[in-house]
């Protein structure tokens, strides 16, 4: 069958199902299972007023139990198993991840991403804000901004070749086409430099595709917040005698602290997650191998499930402190 | 920063100039790729991008016709061969000079008779027409060669394009990429909705015992890396007799963005004013008419934005569907895929991949310049609270 075809029965069954399952369970508890009529027309009422919040939550409940919550448990359990010929697995304990951090390859991998976390993050906060402040009075700042968000909607896999096209090298005889070593090579360089494949040192330029698409989303939200500080606040440090810096730095940083650790915990996710432009760039290459790559590299090139899950868990484990963060915050917020 | 009355110009100045090259940094990454998907493969290698937008300078070298089937005998023992230099070539552009050897170039100028030595002459006007004259042996063998020093104007073409999605030849093309991707998209973004509006609205109205518990559940759910699923998933998908096809990335994505689509769509709703919808109940409207009927309708910008993350989410999507979509076979690869395999294979072809990976590039693009309001807005409601 012709995809296309299959994807529009599939929206029409899809969408006429829930709509359909969502109708006709309420109609159901309504109409035959607990009706609002007879003697026991108020106990009904009340019964049916407490299946109901269940039904509408169901199909939700359950794509985010077998799609999200069991796969955490299914995870732990495969990384202390070890798959043998036949579909048996084995008990191993710890054995993954011992295995697992012998291997020189997974230490490269989690130093790599541990660096990511600490400058992605911060650069992609800083640049955010730096461009929410700039552009706040502009009279063009809207233009701007939507400029700095745009990368937002470009997929790593894109972005990967927009950046692979400006760290281009060509041999020294011939014209440069990757602006970088154009540039490098105005300002004094000797010979292009094939920059991606520069030890350490490339792994910051891999980064730089991650910091461009998320400063947009930082600036996004802090400019938001920085709208939303009170005028006499400002007003009041001027009058104060205060200049631009120290009204930036000591007056608006702390009013928006909160949303900076918003900004910060969310480009930290995405940035442990990273996979796509490790995977299109360089694939692990050059010592820029990343845990989400490595991850993949595991599970699907050397079929290892055991290890594959194993450095799974590392970035669950990872994600964890700010998992429980978030759950703390949201519990606080709704009493 | 508010003291703009105050504020000197020089310092408007810094501020102006400052952004511009914020700017620059981040749209000049994409208009590479944009304008190099216009060149064609030659132009790419012979000069960066950022010359294209110019007229380039640059020698051609070019034989006039061959004297032995063209030459006009003038008599006494003359002979000449007139012609266009540029026939046939398909050649836009001005003539600034031009030479005859490859160590003097631009020795004459447009319109001027160069000597050849023993009486050999050649004539070369701005136009390309020119005039060789000679004797016998002078105007016979191998053609004359000419350096011409022409100024072309920025050429572009849409070429890439028809070769990347029209051709029929082309078995690395993106049409039929752009076809799957789209039957991935689509159903993995309106179902999700449904599915999501209707818990939003039990989790925002409706009181039930473990109401509390079932919100921190989600919002711990939305930071759960999906790669903790691929494994787990893909053994399910098997063991029940999806495997890998449309039908397994449609759940996969419908199962990764309901987080994310509760949570919106939730704190959205919240937000909606009480007294409506207790007047709704008041009047005896079911929990059922009042979604249907209310929250629904109201709800229309925290639904769009969600549509547009998923949406987006969906189209750049490359992992999911390795994991879930993308069999031996290869008949249902995505743009993202495609584009990846590209990088592998013609790595060097920059005209190919620039132009493949704008394709899959635009429809994001489109999407976000037209629904950026609710881009923003669906940003705000998930993060400032």
């Amino acid at each position: 069958m012709n995809p296309a075809l299959q994807g529009l029965i599939t929206i029409i069954i899809g969408v006429g199902g829930c709509v359909g399952y969502f109708y006709g369970a309420n109609l159901f508890l309504d109409k035959v299972l607990l009706r609002p009529t007879g003697p026991n027309a108020g106990r009904n009422i009340n019964r049916a007023n407490m299946i109901r919040p269940w039904l509408f939550l169901l199909p939700a409940l359950l794509a985010l139990g077998l799609y999200l919550a069991y796969p955490v448990f299914a995870t732990l359990r495969l990384s202390f198993l070890e798959r043998l010929p036949g579909n048996e697995y084995a008990f191993v304990g710890f054995d993954n991840y011992t295995k697992m951090f012998a291997e020189p390859k997974f230490m490269e991998a989690l130093r790599n991403n541990v660096l990511w976390l600490v400058v992605v993050p911060a650069a992609a906060t800083g640049f955010g804000l730096l461009a929410a402040q700039l552009t706040d009075r502009l009279s063009w700042g809207n233009i701007a901004k939507s400029i700095v968000f745009m990368p937002m909607a470009i997929s790593f896999v894109g972005a990967a070749v927009i950046f692979k096209l400006i760290y281009e090298a060509r041999p020294e005889d011939v014209a440069q086409i990757g602006i970088l070593n154009h540039l490098y090579l105005t300002f004094g360089g000797d010979a292009p430099v094939q920059w991606l494949q520069v030890p350490f040192w490339n792994n910051f330029f891999l980064m730089a595709v991650l910091i461009w698409i998320q400063t947009g989303f930082a600036m996004v939200i802090l400019s938001a917040a920085l709208r939303g500080i009170p005028e006499e606040t400002i007003e009041a440090a001027i009058i104060d005698g205060a200049n631009p810096f120290q009204i930036f730095f000591k007056i608006k940083i702390p009013q928006i602290m909160s949303t900076i650790v918003v900004v910060w915990t969310t480009i930290t996710i995405a940035t442990l997650k990273v996979f796509d432009i490790v995977f299109a760039m360089t694939n692990g290459q050059w010592e820029t191998q990343v845990l989400a790559n490595y991850m993949y590299d595991k599970l699907f090139r050397a079929n290892d499930w055991g290890m594959g899950s194993a450095s799974a868990m590392i970035i669950m484990l990872m994600v964890t402190p700010i998992l429980v963060w978030n759950v703390y915050n949201a519990r606080k917020e709704m009493q | 920063m508010d003291a703009m009355a105050g504020r000197k110009p020089a310092v408007v100045w810094a501020l102006n100039i400052s952004v511009v090259l914020l700017v620059a940094l981040w749209l000049f990454p994409t208009l590479g790729l944009f304008i190099s998907s216009f060149r064609t493969g030659d132009q790419i290698t012979a000069s960066g991008w950022w010359s294209a937008l110019f007229p380039a300078e640059q020698t051609l070298q070019i034989r006039v016709a061959d004297p032995d089937d063209n030459r006009v005998d003038l008599g006494n023992g003359r002979f000449m061969v007139e012609g266009n230099i540029f026939e046939g070539e398909g050649f836009e552009g001005e003539l600034n000079g031009w030479g005859t050897s490859s160590r003097r170039l631009g020795e004459f100028e447009p319109g001027a008779t160069a000597d050849l030595g023993d009486g050999e002459t050649l004539t070369l006007e701005q136009d390309g027409s020119y005039v060789w004259e000679g004797d016998d042996d002078q105007i016979s063998g191998r053609a004359q060669r000419v350096f011409l020093d022409v100024v072309t104007p920025p050429d572009f073409t849409l070429e890439n394009y028809s070769f990347v999605l029209f051709d029929e030849d082309n078995s690395e093309g993106m049409a039929k990429a752009f076809f799957n991707t789209l039957t991935v998209v689509i159903p993995a973004t309106i179902i999700p909705i449904l599915i999501a509006a209707f818990a939003a609205y039990a989790l925002a109205w409706m009181d039930f015992p473990g109401r509390a518990i079932l919100i921190a559940v989600i919002v711990g759910l939305l930071v759960v890396p999906l790669q903790l699923a691929l494994i787990p998933l893909l053994s399910l998908h098997n063991a029940i007799g999806i495997g890998k096809g449309y039908l397994g990335v449609w759940l996969a994505h419908t199962g990764f963005g309901l987080p994310l689509a509760i949570y919106l769509l939730r704190n959205y709703m919240v937000g909606l004013p009480r007294d409506i919808i207790e007047n709704a109940k008041v009047d005896g409207a079911t929990d059922f008419q009042i979604f249907t009927k209310i929250i629904l309708p109201l709800s229309f910008p925290a639904l769009a934005s969600f549509a547009i993350f998923q949406f987006l989410w969906t189209w750049n999507d490359l992992l999911v569907a390795l994991v879930f979509l993308i069999d031996a076979s290869g008949q249902t690869t995505v743009m993202t895929k495609q584009i990846v395999e590209l990088l592998g294979t013609r790595g060097g072809d920059w005209e190919i991949l620039a132009t493949s990976a704008f394709v899959s590039i635009a429809v994001p693009l489109a999407v976000f310049f037209a629904m950026q309001k609710y881009l923003v807005r669906g940003l705000l409601a998930g993060s400032v609270k």
